[in-house]
């Protein structure tokens, strides 16, 4: 069979990557053609990934057989318009964080591994999204897994040793359990392809080994996003990375697990056990709740945002838990605009600690007053992360809370704007330390000029315009995730898709 | 059959947990082995165990003959293998170094990446935390 357009748009944004990946590898010690390779991969998976999301826009789900073996024997990519959606912030985030590194003051000695590892990491994150197969997904997950192992040792420091070896055997734990519950699906249901097993899984004589795997699936991917209760590796490990790093981990690692918990909870157990409404009500008012205190508490910029990764989380999981499709749009959005603000919260502390010398919020002060620029473009996403009008986090929330009390989880609505009140108080403390009191004595500062300027606070500008974007042209975003919600929980066009009309 | 291997699993669960909570990055590391092989077997039980014939279709016919062996969840453990080969070796590099540089293998003295004190708010103390190795 000769190649369509669907299998070429599917397979290109995993060959990109596996192509950046072996060149930079083979170029390692050669830091400038290394960066071209990058930032042509980069160009080339945005303009890939924008084709996809147009393709999928007028054609609704799309899925390709790869080796030609058909659908429940082989291996299956299928593109939604949400994993379509995630494909191209994945390619933004890609371009964003090639184009900050360079000029990153820790990265110097660790260009040669950065670019070979960060496009193992993009072709893992790309796979997971395109994924129509569980043991596949399994696999996408550890290429992603391994990949951010060494970049998180990236820079060699003593503490990174101490975090990166929590976040390896909680992460490995994790991902074991998934293989144990990959093992316990395929007895019941005889397959592993995602669609043939949400057709086959209401068959299932044994209901009660069906919600043990249900069980399973959901803790492997909640220790992925880091839910409460699961959330321990988060906080431990990603203050410790150099600041790209932590930017792209922050954007997208996490943002994984919650697309396959989306995913499973959307595709294979529709209707729900009865235990998994309750349940996810917990871990989503957990999750938002220990998130934002764990923030209030600290004083340094890269552990408050660590730990609004966690709260944030919660909204998702709130979007999941109500399961309307104006819910799971609200979750879709969500997660689009969540990737984008804070990668770029993670790249402006980067540039803070660079012009202030310091990511604690007492070692800082007065950058107001020298670099106004760099107050706005922290001030963008800070306030978009709580959700201030008009910005993009103001219509993510929104959606969210509105759904909460659309369904009548009234309580569950009260405690995400709670947390919002008090994501407000830690992007306020960031902002009174670090840029309006005055700077302590003795503080190192440095002047953003010049060529690092623009490579540190270009893309931080281009990721703030597009939160701006999103905030003050919403209708089209909006509308996208709607489209996205009504297609996740209408799955009979993805089954469709994937395995051909029923017979 | 499957009864034998299903003990063995929990067996091998059983003795991983324990071995994962040690305060000892050696042990944990053993535990994680021991879950990796828990999860694998755990696959082969899931598939068809006791099958013995070799999984080919008969000339003419549409099915596997009964009593044939399946080939799948044999692949899929190979995979988990090498996956997890890989991984483990990681870990004990991983583990190697923090025995260089820290000098204990105790998972509760290691903290330098969360000091067991909530970071200060004296500027003072805070810039030189800052300026530690």
């Amino acid at each position: 069979m000769i190649a369509t357009r669907a299998d070429w748009l599917l397979a290109l944004p995993l060959l990109i990557p596996l192509l950046a990946c072996a060149l930079s590898a083979v170029l390692r010690g050669r830091p400038l053609a290394q960066r071209a390779v990058t930032a042509t991969a980069a160009v080339a998976m945005l303009v890939s990934a924008a084709a996809l999301v147009i393709e999928v826009l007028g054609r609704g789900v799309i899925a390709s057989q790869m080796g030609d073996w058909p659908a429940p024997f082989g291996i299956t990519l299928v593109a939604d318009l949400f994993a379509a959606a995630m494909v191209a912030i994945t390619a933004l985030m890609y371009a964003a964080t090639a184009a900050y590194a360079p000029a990153d003051a820790g990265m110097r000695a660790q260009e040669g591994l950065w670019h070979p590892l960060l496009a193992a990491l993009v072709l893992g994150v790309t796979g997971a999204f395109l994924a129509g197969d569980l043991f596949n997904l399994y696999v996408w997950f550890e290429v992603m897994l391994i990949a951010s192992f060494g970049l998180l040792v990236l820079g060699g420091g003593r503490e990174q040793l101490d975090a990166a070896m929590k976040y390896a055997v909680l992460n490995l734990v994790a991902t074991t359990v998934f293989l144990i519950a990959v093992g316990l699906a395929y007895g019941l249901t005889g397959t592993l392809n995602l669609a043939d097993m949400a057709r086959r899984m209401p068959e299932v004589p044994n209901q009660g080994a069906a919600a043990a795997v249900a069980f399973l699936l959901l803790a492997a991917f909640g220790a992925k996003a880091a839910v409460f209760p699961l959330f321990f590796w988060l906080p431990a490990s990603y203050h410790t990375a150099i600041a790209p790093v932590a930017a792209i981990f922050a954007g997208l690692l996490t943002k994984v697990g919650v697309y396959a918990m989306i995913r499973l909870v959307t595709l294979v157990f529709p209707a729900g056990q009865d235990w998994m409404a309750p349940l996810l009500w917990v871990v989503a008012a957990g999750t938002m709740v220990v998130g934002v205190l764990g923030a209030a508490a600290h004083w340094d910029i890269r552990r408050i945002l660590s730990f609004h990764i966690i709260s944030q989380i919660g909204y998702m999981i709130v979007g999941l838990a109500v399961a309307t499709p104006f819910a799971i749009a609200g979750a879709v959005l969500y997660i689009i605009h969540h990737i984008i603000v804070k990668a770029n919260l993670f790249l402006v502390a980067g540039a803070i600690r660079r012009a202030g010398g310091s990511f604690s919020l007492a070692a800082l002060g007065g950058l107001w007053r020298r670099d106004p620029w760099l107050g706005v473009l922290f001030a963008i996403p800070a306030l978009s992360l709580a959700g201030l009008p008009p910005l993009s986090g103001f219509w993510a929330k929104f959606m969210v809370v509105k759904s909460g009390f659309d369904a009548g989880w009234y309580a569950l609505a009260a405690v995400a704007l709670a947390t919002g009140i008090l994501t407000l108080y830690s992007m306020l403390k960031i902002w009174i330390e670090a840029f309006w009191k005055e700077p302590p004595e003795g503080a190192a500062l440095v002047a953003l000029a010049g060529r690092e300027r623009w490579l540190l606070l270009g893309p931080v500008a281009a990721l703030a315009l597009v939160t701006l974007g999103i905030g003050l042209w919403a209708e089209p975003f909006v509308a996208y995730a709607l489209a996205a919600g009504e297609q996740l929980t209408n799955r009979e066009a993805y089954i469709a898709a994937v395995l051909g009309a029923r017979p | 059959m499957e009864t034998l291997l299903a003990l063995l699993f929990g067996l091998l669960l059983a003795a991983a947990c324990y071995l994962l909570l040690a305060r000892s990055l050696p042990r944990v590391i053993i535990g994680l082995l021991l879950l990796g092989n828990a999860a694998n077997l755990a696959m082969i039980a899931a598939g068809r165990v006791a099958g013995t014939a070799p999984p080919l279709v008969e000339r003419g016919a549409q099915a596997l003959a009964a009593g044939a062996s399946n080939p799948l969840p044999q692949a899929l453990v190979l995979t988990a293998i090498v996956i997890s080969f890989a991984l483990t070796a990681f870990v004990m590099v991983l583990a190697w170094a923090t025995w260089r540089s820290e000098a204990t293998l105790d998972p509760e003295a290691l903290r330098r990446a969360e000091p067991a004190a909530l970071p200060s708010t004296d500027k003072q103390e805070a810039a030189e935390a800052e300026a530690r190795p």
